[in-house]
């Protein structure tokens, strides 16, 4: 077990230093002077052109800047705002906002996702089983913010239902963006949950456990579900990327003053510090979260970590 | 996107996966599956060459058989006509407009209303279908064949190439599609159909390219390669007429399913404003006008969003099909 966390840890290293490095390389060392395009038309005075070279350690050269620029996300350092504002300032002040966001989402997609999935799987072919199957492909094929701009058109001004934007109404506030953010992973562990039962029903260890005269809640239950869900925790690692893209969109669309929104506008008010800093802080924390649970899907399944 | 999409090669017990009616299917389709059984033996005695055609024939006849498959087909070349010829759709110019007519709401003539500078808002929908189809089928395109030639090289070969190739599709695959388009294009101080799908192909190709080498290792260990290469074909040959023909096949239904994916985040991008700009008519650009307005002019939202999704459900719909078809051992 030591040796696979080491060796995934190993593994972890080039591919934070490669993502990094393609961040940088195509956000930073873009071809032109980026001193003479903030200039705009106004020329202006070479001592101001030059303390500004030095501050971006733009008279490096490429690794140098990159080691530097590296070396400040290891510290914490994002970059900043036109108005000087560190942006890892920004993500400390709106993270819990997207973190009940994002749990909301989980909660969502989670129970109802695992619902759906296993009552389609025990009764493979049923007319539950296409139901779910067809809702499921529908989803899928409606984007975020398609969906977004559906549910608040039906739920919240024809049916007057739920509130539309912001968060001025307590948790209520959340639900609806939270729904819309779940919807596709929703999808993914439904569908998922539902193949891996399926397979696993058909397994010897279940005719083994009928066998013994085990009463069916407890062969699903105990026997079939818990290997079932192996597949489903791992897709939860690869959703983090989703989750967090989604956030951008849905926080956009519900008014939802989170990283996310903070990342919206920024991209509206073309302010490109903003937009890369929180996005590169986002793709790290998806390797981590990828990491996690590779580790953990060892944990799960001896094959992976005896393979 | 849908972003990371768990995939037929990436996610272990994803074979059955997105099949609506196959309890259905199976259960009418006995003589069909004693048939095709036949087919694929008598095609296995008779050599590689054939058995790729009866492949994809054994294919198309379980195809145009699925009425999901035919709505599907139907519905693309409908999109394909509208991207290729909109003229047979509308008369009307899209960039001709009347102030006067500013956010008109459906009326006779004019079956979608106008949108808010006064555009014939049908006309100006018609039109958006060419841009996403581009960016969804060259941003494919050109996935399939970086994982048809990778993905060969790593499967095959193996070693250092794959290790090679493995490490560098780990380091993309960290980037998420949303988010690496965001940071991406957000450099781009001009982006136009073909920056978007530049910035795509890079984010799409390691998905494709995994799939591809699992299909290839898996294809190397089969009885008939192993009896070519005692004949003494060439790597060469064994790839391109035992290993390609076969292995290509979840790469197809992948790809299919992934057009409508790069379609959609095309749209998702355009909409945050990081994707094509005015004045290109995109169906995401049009969702993003008509965002502050969705309680006065609801059509303006729904039309271009009613077209994204079903052009997006027809690829998935028809990669399901595809991957019922092509999958002998799903029968």
């Amino acid at each position: 077990m030591g040796r696979f966390i080491a060796r995934r840890l190993l593994q972890a290293i080039p591919v934070f230093f490669g993502a990094t490095f393609i961040v940088f390389t195509m956000v930073y060392a873009i071809p032109g002077d980026p001193i003479r395009a903030l200039n705009g038309e106004r020329p202006i005075s070479a001592s101001a052109q030059q303390a500004l070279r030095d501050r971006y350690n733009l008279d490096d050269t490429l690794l140098v800047q990159y080691g530097k620029y590296v070396g400040g996300i290891f510290r914490g350092d994002f970059g900043e705002t036109f108005r000087g504002r560190p942006v890892a300032e920004i993500l400390k002040e709106k993270f819990p906002v997207t973190a009940r966001l994002a749990l909301g989402a989980f909660i969502f997609e989670v129970i109802l996702g695992l619902i759906a999935g296993i009552l389609a799987g025990l009764r493979r072919g049923s007319f539950l089983d296409n139901l779910v199957l067809v809702s499921t492909t529908v989803v899928v094929a409606i984007p975020v913010f398609v969906l977004g701009f559906v549910a608040q058109l039906v739920f919240g001004l024809q049916l007057r239902l739920l509130p539309i934007a912001g968060i001025q109404h307590g948790w209520v506030s959340y639900v609806l963006p939270s729904m819309v953010l779940g919807s596709l992973a929703l999808v993914y562990i439904a569908r998922l949950t539902r193949t891996s039962l399926v397979e696993n029903l058909r397994s010897d260890y279940i005719r083994t456990a009928e066998a013994k005269g085990l009463s069916r809640p407890r062969v699903v239950g105990r026997h079939a579900l818990r290997n079932s869900l192996i597949p489903v925790v791992t897709y939860m690692g690869v959703d983090f990327g989703t989750l967090m893209g989604g956030a951008i969109i849905t926080e956009g669309i519900f008014n939802i003053p989170g990283i996310g929104r903070e990342v919206f506008l920024a991209i509206q008010s073309q302010e490109g510090a903003v937009v890369v800093g929180v996005v590169t802080a986002g793709i790290l924390i998806f390797i981590l979260m990828n990491m996690i649970v590779d580790v953990l899907y060892a944990v799960l399944d001896p094959r992976i970590r005896l393979a | 996107m849908p972003d990371r999409v768990p995939t037929p090669g990436n996610q272990p017990a994803d074979e059955e996966e997105l099949r609506p009616e196959d309890a259905m299917e199976r259960a009418a389709s006995g003589g069909i599956q004693a048939e095709s059984a036949l087919a694929t033996a008598a095609a296995l005695e008779g050599g590689p060459s054939e058995y790729q055609a009866s492949l994809w024939k054994d294919a198309w006849r379980q195809l145009r058989k699925k009425p999901l498959f035919l709505i599907a087909s139907s519905l693309l070349i409908v999109f394909i006509l509208m991207a290729l010829f909109p003229g047979l759709f509308t008369d009307q110019d899209p960039r001709a407009c009347d102030l006067a007519n500013s956010a008109g709401k459906p009326q006779e003539g004019h079956w979608f209303g106008f949108d808010i500078q006064g555009c014939d808002y049908f006309t100006r929908v018609v039109y958006g279908t060419r841009v996403s189809l581009i960016i969804g089928l060259l941003v494919i395109g050109v996935d399939v064949v970086i994982a048809i030639i990778l993905g060969s090289i790593a499967g095959y070969y193996g070693g250092f190439w794959d290790g090679f190739i493995a490490r560098i599709a780990d380091i993309w695959f960290a980037l998420p599609t949303v988010l690496g388009g965001i940071v991406f294009l957000n450099a781009l101080g001009e982006r136009g159909l073909l920056q978007v799908s530049f910035v795509l192909i890079f984010l799409q190709w390691p998905t494709l390219t995994r799939l591809m080498r699992s299909s290839v290792l898996s294809g190397k260990e089969m009885d008939y390669v192993q009896a070519a290469r005692a004949l003494g074909a060439s790597d060469w040959r064994i790839m391109r007429s035992h290993i390609l023909p076969n292995g290509i096949a979840p790469v197809i239904v992948y790809g299919t399913i992934a057009v409508g994916i790069i379609i959609s985040a095309e749209a998702a991008l355009s909409f945050l404003g990081v994707g094509l700009q005015l004045p290109a008519i995109s169906w995401g650009l049009m969702i993003s006008a008509a965002q502050n307005r969705i309680l006065i002019h609801p059509h303006l939202l729904l039309f271009p969003a009613l077209f994204l999704s079903i052009l997006v459900l027809s690829f998935i719909i028809l990669g399901d099909a595809l991957r019922d078809a092509l999958d002998p051992r799903l029968r």
